[in-house]
């Protein structure tokens, strides 16, 4: 009799067994079930760097469309993004309550380097996809030690060797004025501009200034910078500061060669207000399309932004360029996930994330492509130089490799 | 040598956006003997205000002048609504009301016009004044505004029954009363001229610095070191003191410390002015016997 | 602000005291591990209240730049983890003396400002440090932009009386010690001499000094206090967040205290606790209740405190204790 019983059972079992693997492909980490995901953030939408807010309010506008539209196979996005003030404190207890709490399946686009710099080693113990950070510091590029970090923006370390090495190649007898904030963003690049300058960085750095977030101007940094006879400028600063200094520049009749960081080289939200005519020659890298830039007009990606934009976020401004870069992040979040497809582990969705081959986010530039691999996380390999013609920024030159 | 004048030269346009919001500061100080750390953000608001209207095709002298009238009612109405309730409260609580309001005007504007940066027209020409590049025509222009808010206010307060009313309410409330001075009305209309004031330095500052909500943030800790310097009861002292502390900024980052550092030192230079002259440089120390 | 020692203050509440140290212990394990994190955060918030209380409640001297002295705090705390590999809790004494010390040689200049020039004293303070921390020649120490990053400490014993025990229970537990220390360093202060003359230096300067109190001295006593307190609470926060930065000790972290210390009340103790629970939960909920414009729900907030409880909580609780205990009649 129990041995009949037994060998039911293991028969039973055994059927399980096999059937189980069609029913087992369906994996789930916290966050994810069969009718949603859920996604966390943290975003400045107060304090000093409130004005990337509009990063977040564009990509819950994504989602928002996504959701009414299907969502992710079939599972709606559940977007959870909380404000922490760029407070390090804050972010640290505001993605604690998402992991924690809400049990978020990952995060993306968390922004700034040191709201990122509290979580990351907590993001990586406790396991969780911490992913696409709205930040391009070099550390964040670190497969080995932290594996479960992936960042979006190209490297601000390799953006400034660029403009180092552009300006070798073409003035190596500049004189050479640096304006940067005095914060890891802005040392960042200014040491990758000296790393690509090599050797020759202290004789062709003429003069340097910094300014602090909470400055009201920087006319007098400006006015330093001139002041040194510099034939080229390097500008580090944030939209505001970039243009004021754009602005300042002008004023003061200085007409050095201008090289801007990609961070406020949007033409709506840092040019126009400048001025149009005095940006024209202005040097720049760009990977994300613009709203301001006519080229895209009959863009079906960006026509799509814009209807986006106009239904749901009305009071978002077509031209801030950092409404096309959080559109471009979520859509990459939307593939990585499309392809995770039913096996939505934690695991399985780094695993996408690291094992992009060449893949063209529909809202980045054609030609800039994504690819990612377990030895190297960094997405944008080629960064390409453009100048502003007055209309809008033109690709000069061929796409530089970068490292 | 040229670069050292231009930098003094820099340093007094930067001081005159100090001393204009000072002398908002100045108003209300002399007018109920608080300062006000919302008025910046009052200031803000009021730019919004004339930004509205200026996009909304509003010519630019008829908007400035709406904006002024605008703001005066918006400090009148904060007066009577949101700090008359709290006038008698220990000086803390007033304080923590300043800060309240600081943060729902910064807050509002941020959600009704975002936290873009915008361009704010200014009514001085373009072209820098007879060639010279050390100075913007707005610059100079904005000084010059700045003076004559400042001769405004000097005489207001020193030649008329009004201000005179005014200061008496701030001074002697109890006393004022009894010799019939509505002294609920001068403390309003103390907000209400020193938010048209600050809608002015707001009008001045948002072409140099472009108009956002965390425009004045930066400004109000310069403009409020730039009245205590000068002596808070002092118009003209606040004045000297933005230009004072702009020019110090300026010359320190440059030649002196760097500009890692030159926010720390122009204010420990300041806190030293103080020590050393604790009511300012032209306030009257209030010397209490017994 | 009328005197703090009604009879009412002499005599401890005994009953409510340990009813509230039962609830604190046994909390850890009731709640998730996110909210203990949050209540961790509260406790060493109200530390520093304590110490703002002490300061500009007893002794009458504003300071809006108290944001400083946690900054302090907390990086002796990081560096002395980081760099010199001290344990954690060896970290706090030594912080606490250091703030003693700057807090006193700060209040010493102090001495000659009043009101307003003080407060703009303090502010300064408070906008310069960040700057001193990201400052080039300090980077070595401080790590300058990027901040420093410590080992959360981890719970030296798996359990307790058969109760797991893990790393944000053990900090839990560990804050709460330390914070039942200062509260008691405060009680004896302010019920004490020390108390007591900064009250008569608040009230009757003049009054004061003719009866023989060294005023300057106990006014900058009052600051090294109170530097030593929020000192304290810095480097606690630094332990339980695990990370330093310029950016974590902005101008907003001073004035968010002083609003504490004023919505919580005057009464030094349960003040500090009912300002610190304002402080961290009320951004957390204006935000739940407004996505668009979240600030203006706390402003709005913070002027509907004032007019309500314009003693603050404390004030407005034991006001109405005393309601209670009248109408019984």
């Amino acid at each position: 009799m129990k041995k009949r019983q037994f060998t039911l059972t293991a028969l039973c079992i055994s059927l399980i067994g096999f059937a189980a693997p069609a029913a087992a492909q369906k994996k789930y980490d916290p966050g994810a079930s069969d009718t949603e995901i859920k996604i966390g953030q943290t975003m400045p939408y107060s304090g000093p760097a409130s004005a990337y807010g509009v990063i977040g309010k564009v990509q819950a506008a994504y989602f928002k469309q996504l959701n009414e539209q299907g969502g992710v196979n079939g599972r709606k996005i559940n977007f959870l993004t909380l404000d922490d003030g760029y407070s390090p404190p804050k972010t640290v207890e505001m993605i604690r309550r998402l992991v924690e709490q809400d049990e978020v399946l990952l995060t993306m686009g968390t922004l700034g380097t040191p709201s990122n710099t509290a979580i990351h080693k907590y993001m990586n113990t406790k396991k969780v996809p911490h992913m696409f950070l709205a930040t391009g510091a070099s550390k964040w590029n670190d497969p080995k030690n932290n594996p479960w970090t992936i960042g979006f923006n190209p490297n601000y370390h390799s953006e400034g060797k660029l403009y180092a090495q552009h300006i070798l190649a073409t003035k190596p007898n500049a004189k050479i004025a640096v304006l940067f904030q005095n914060d890891d963003y802005g040392k960042d690049y200014f040491n990758g501009f000296k790393d690509g300058l090599g050797a020759k960085a202290a004789s062709m750095i003429v003069s340097q200034a910094s300014y602090e977030v909470t400055d009201p101007t920087i006319d007098s940094q400006i006015v330093t910078l001139k002041g040194s006879g510099a034939d080229t400028f390097f500008n580090i600063s944030t939209p505001k500061f970039a243009a004021q200094a754009i602005r300042k520049v002008s004023d003061v009749g200085w007409k050095p060669t201008h090289y801007l960081n990609q961070v406020s080289a949007s033409v709506g939200s840092v040019l126009k207000p400048a001025g149009i005519d005095i940006s024209v020659g202005l040097i720049s890298m760009q990977y994300i399309k613009e709203g301001a830039d006519s080229r895209w007009d009959n863009d079906p990606t960006m026509k799509d932004f814009k209807a986006l934009i106009k239904k749901y976020a009305p009071e978002v401004s077509q031209d801030d360029g950092n409404a096309t870069y959080g559109y471009a992040v979520a859509q990459l979040m939307a593939h990585v996930l499309r392809q995770a497809g039913d096996n939505l582990t934690r695991e399985n969705v780094m695993k996408q994330a690291t094992s992009l081959k060449d893949f063209q986010v529909p809202m980045a530039l054609p030609g800039v492509l994504a690819s990612s691999s377990p030895t190297d996380f960094a997405l944008f390999q080629t960064m390409q130089l453009v100048k502003f013609d007055g209309k809008s920024w033109v690709e000069f030159g061929k796409p530089v490799a970068v490292k | 040598m040229e670069t050292f004048i231009h930098q003094v030269v820099a340093g007094i346009a930067t001081g005159g956006v100090y001393a204009s919001l000072a002398l908002a500061l100045v108003m209300i100080y002399q007018s109920t003997h608080h300062i006000n750390f919302a008025q910046g953000e009052i200031a803000m608001f009021a730019t919004y205000m004339a930004w509205t209207l200026i996009n909304a095709g509003v010519a630019y002298w008829l908007a400035f002048i709406c904006t002024l009238l605008l703001s005066f009612s918006l400090g009148v109405l904060i007066q009577r609504i949101i700090i008359r309730p709290v006038e008698n409260a220990p000086v803390l609580n007033i304080v923590v009301v300043f800060i309240g309001l600081l943060v729902i005007l910064n807050s509002i504007a941020g959600w009704i016009f975002t936290y873009t940066i915008k361009a704010f027209p200014s009514p001085f020409p373009k072209e820098p004044p007879f060639g010279l590049y050390f100075i913007s025509s707005h610059e100079l222009g904005s000084i010059c505004v700045t003076m004559v808010l400042l001769l405004l206010l000097y005489s207001f307060f020193k030649f008329t029954p009004l201000g005179l009313a005014m200061r008496a309410a701030a001074q002697n409330p109890d006393s004022s009363r009894l010799v019939g001075i509505r002294v609920g009305w001068m403390l309003a209309l103390g907000w209400g001229l020193a938010a048209a004031i600050g809608s002015v330095a707001g009008m001045m500052i948002a072409p140099v610095v472009f108009l956002e909500p965390n425009m004045m943030s930066g400004i109000l800790l310069y403009a409020f070191a730039a009245a205590l310097v000068g002596g808070i009861d002092s118009p003209g002292g606040a004045v000297l003191g933005g230009f004072i502390v702009g020019i110090l900024e300026n010359i320190l980052g440059a030649y002196v410390i760097g500009t890692e550092l030159k926010l720390s030192v122009a204010l420990v230079l300041i806190i030293v002015v103080l020590t050393i002259k604790p009511a300012g440089l032209f306030g009257k120390v209030i010397v209490s016997r017994v | 602000m009328s005197s703090h020692l009604l009879s009412s203050e002499n005599s401890l509440p005994w009953i409510r005291i340990v009813l509230g140290l039962i609830v604190a212990c046994i909390l850890p394990f009731f709640i998730s591990n996110y909210h203990v994190f949050q209540a961790s955060m509260v406790l060493s918030y109200a530390i520093a209240l304590v110490g703002m209380n002490i300061l500009i409640g007893y002794s009458g001297q504003i300071s809006l730049g108290h944001g400083a002295f946690m900054a302090i705090g907390a990086y002796t705390s990081a560096i002395l983890m980081d760099k010199l590999n001290i344990p954690y809790w060896m970290t706090i004494p030594i912080a606490a003396f250091i703030c003693l010390v700057v807090g006193f040689l700060f209040g010493l200049p102090a001495l000659r400002l009043e009101g307003h020039y003080l407060a703009l004293a303090t502010f300064a303070l408070a906008v310069a440090l960040p700057q001193l921390l990201k400052f080039k020649y300090l980077e070595f120490l401080t790590g300058g932009v990027q901040g420093i990053v410590i080992m959360k400490p981890e719970s030296p014993w798996e359990s307790l009386f058969g109760l797991r025990l893990n790393s944000d229970r053990w900090l839990y537990f560990f804050t709460l010690a330390i914070t039942l220390v200062m509260f008691v360093i405060g009680w004896n202060l302010i019920r004490g001499r020390v108390g007591r003359a900064l009250i008569a230096i608040r009230d009757q300067p003049i009054a004061a000094a003719s009866m023989g109190i060294n005023t300057p001295m106990y006014k900058s006593l009052a600051f090294g206090v109170s530097a030593m307190f929020t000192g304290v609470a810095g480097a606690l926060s630094a332990i339980l967040v695990a990370f330093v930065a310029p950016d974590s000790f902005t101008v907003f972290l001073s004035i968010t205290l002083l609003v504490g210390m004023v919505i919580g009340g005057v009464s030094a103790l349960t003040g500090a606790l009912y300002g610190a629970i304002f402080i961290q939960f009320i951004p957390n909920i204006a935000d739940q209740i407004s996505k668009a414009a979240p600030w203006a729900i706390y402003g709005t907030l913070l002027i509907l405190f004032m007019y309500i409880m314009p003693t603050g909580i404390a004030g407005a609780i034991r006001l109405l204790g005393e309601k209670l205990r009248i109408s019984r009649f």
